[in-house]
């Protein structure tokens, strides 16, 4: 006996939704458009709120930039919820297992005391200015417009309440989780003269009204200059000096920079190339908070690494800022 | 001459493969079918690193292309930066 199989195809009804449509043309949209693009509320659940009579609940207005279309602000890793989550479940599993080795082979014993005295001065602080970034990123999620530059926010907003608690989790490895280096990191951070400066920065950034200005005061400028100083340089130094075993503990952080630059320097550019008023007033934001940061930055990379660190820090930024269209 | 062809399981993965395929062989003639996408094109069709890179905003391993192929027609020549397809006369 023979058997014919045959098969016929279903042509699908639509391709996507109308609105994915009347942007993209009539074929299969991909989930991020569909997750992403006028997602919204511009004519249900939007009206002038009782706490703000002269702005819409969401309103293009509470920022001095000015976008003809705000959902310009493509995502190059077109991440929405479920593309998100599978990412970072991957990157987590890779960290939990460098962690699980890292306490399994109490690979903490090969650092001195000085080494674990620097770690405790230096890295572990970082976890309140990554609660900094949680609560800019997050501010700019809840004030900002359009769901392509918002949902990345929040996506970055979790991110860096993942990466306090992996800084946590360090101290914790260092400590014989006591949790004294915690404490002991969080004294620096309140008292000691070399963060000073860091934390007056970190708490000015969350008083600032327009969420672009604090998004690119924190992601470009804040992240561009400290994550170079401590996950490129300080890396460096680590294994230079013996504490080439840290690195398992802080890649997860090395990996997100390189993800999240990806998407910080598109929209950076994004927002530049839309007119000379937003390339004028990015340029404006950047040198006043980059003059900030870095003298605040100073006193800590030279204790830290040396005196030309902090140069070379932003040598790196500079660059990354004139490849999106700005200082030229 | 018949026409080289690839087809990928119709996912995320493959939505930005495919979308890196349509420019780079700008000739290819995309069908979309019940859980798969099929691409055919005369001559050549080639798939590069870079493209695929640009689109899905990662790193990309070609060899990540066969986690999502079902089938294919053609020779293959594979290398780190891509994979192209073609008949050899």
């Amino acid at each position: 006996m023979t058997i014919e199989i045959k098969t016929s195809t279903l042509e699908p009804v639509r391709n996507t939704f109308a609105h994915i449509e009347r942007r993209f043309g009539d074929k299969p949209a991909t989930r991020y458009q569909e997750a992403t693009y006028d997602v919204q509320s511009e004519e249900n659940f939007n009206y002038r709120p009782l706490w703000q009579p002269d702005k819409l609940l969401n309103d293009k207005t509470r920022t001095d930039i000015k976008m003809e279309d705000w959902y310009a602000f493509r995502d190059p890793r077109q991440f929405y919820y479920g593309a998100y989550v599978q990412s970072r479940a991957k990157m987590q599993e890779a960290a939990e297992n460098s962690y699980a080795f890292f306490e399994k082979r109490n690979l903490s014993r090969l650092l001195d005391e000085p080494m674990k005295a620097k770690l405790i001065r230096f890295l572990i602080p970082l976890r309140h200015v990554e609660q900094g970034a949680n609560l800019n990123n997050m501010y700019a999620c809840d004030y900002g417009y359009g769901t392509a530059i918002t949902q990345a926010c929040i996506f970055n907003a979790m991110d860096r309440l993942g990466i306090a608690q992996y800084l946590s989790r360090i101290g914790l490895i260092l400590d014989g989780n006591s949790g004294d280096s915690l404490s002991e990191a969080k004294l620096y951070w309140l008292d000691e003269k070399v963060w000073q400066g860091v934390r007056a920065c970190v708490e000015e950034m969350t008083t600032v009204d327009d969420w672009f200005e604090v998004m690119v005061a924190q992601n470009v400028v804040m992240d561009g200059l400290i994550y170079e100083l401590y996950y490129t340089q300080f890396d460096q130094w680590l294994q230079d000096n013996g504490g080439q075993d840290v690195g398992m503990l802080t890649e997860f952080m090395q990996v997100w920079n390189k993800d999240s630059t990806r998407w910080v320097d598109a929209t950076l550019k994004i927002a530049a190339s839309e007119s000379a008023e937003n390339t004028a007033l990015l340029e404006q934001w950047i040198s006043n908070w980059k003059a900030k940061i870095l003298t605040a930055l100073k006193p800590l990379a030279s204790e830290m690494l040396g005196a030309d660190a902090l140069a070379q820090a932003e040598a790196s930024l500079d660059k990354r800022l004139a490849k999106a269209g700005l200082f030229k | 001459m018949s026409k080289v062809y690839i087809a990928l399981q119709d996912n995320d993965d493959s939505r930005y493969i495919v979308e890196a395929i349509e420019e780079d062989n700008p000739e290819a003639t995309v069908i979309h079918m019940p859980a798969m996408i099929r691409i055919e094109v005369e001559g050549r069709l080639i798939v590069k690193r870079t493209t695929v890179e640009e689109k899905i905003g990662r790193d990309w391993d070609v060899q990540e292309l066969h986690l999502n192929l079902i089938t294919l027609g053609g020779n293959v020549d594979e290398d780190d930066d891509g994979l192209s397809l073609h008949w050899n006369q």
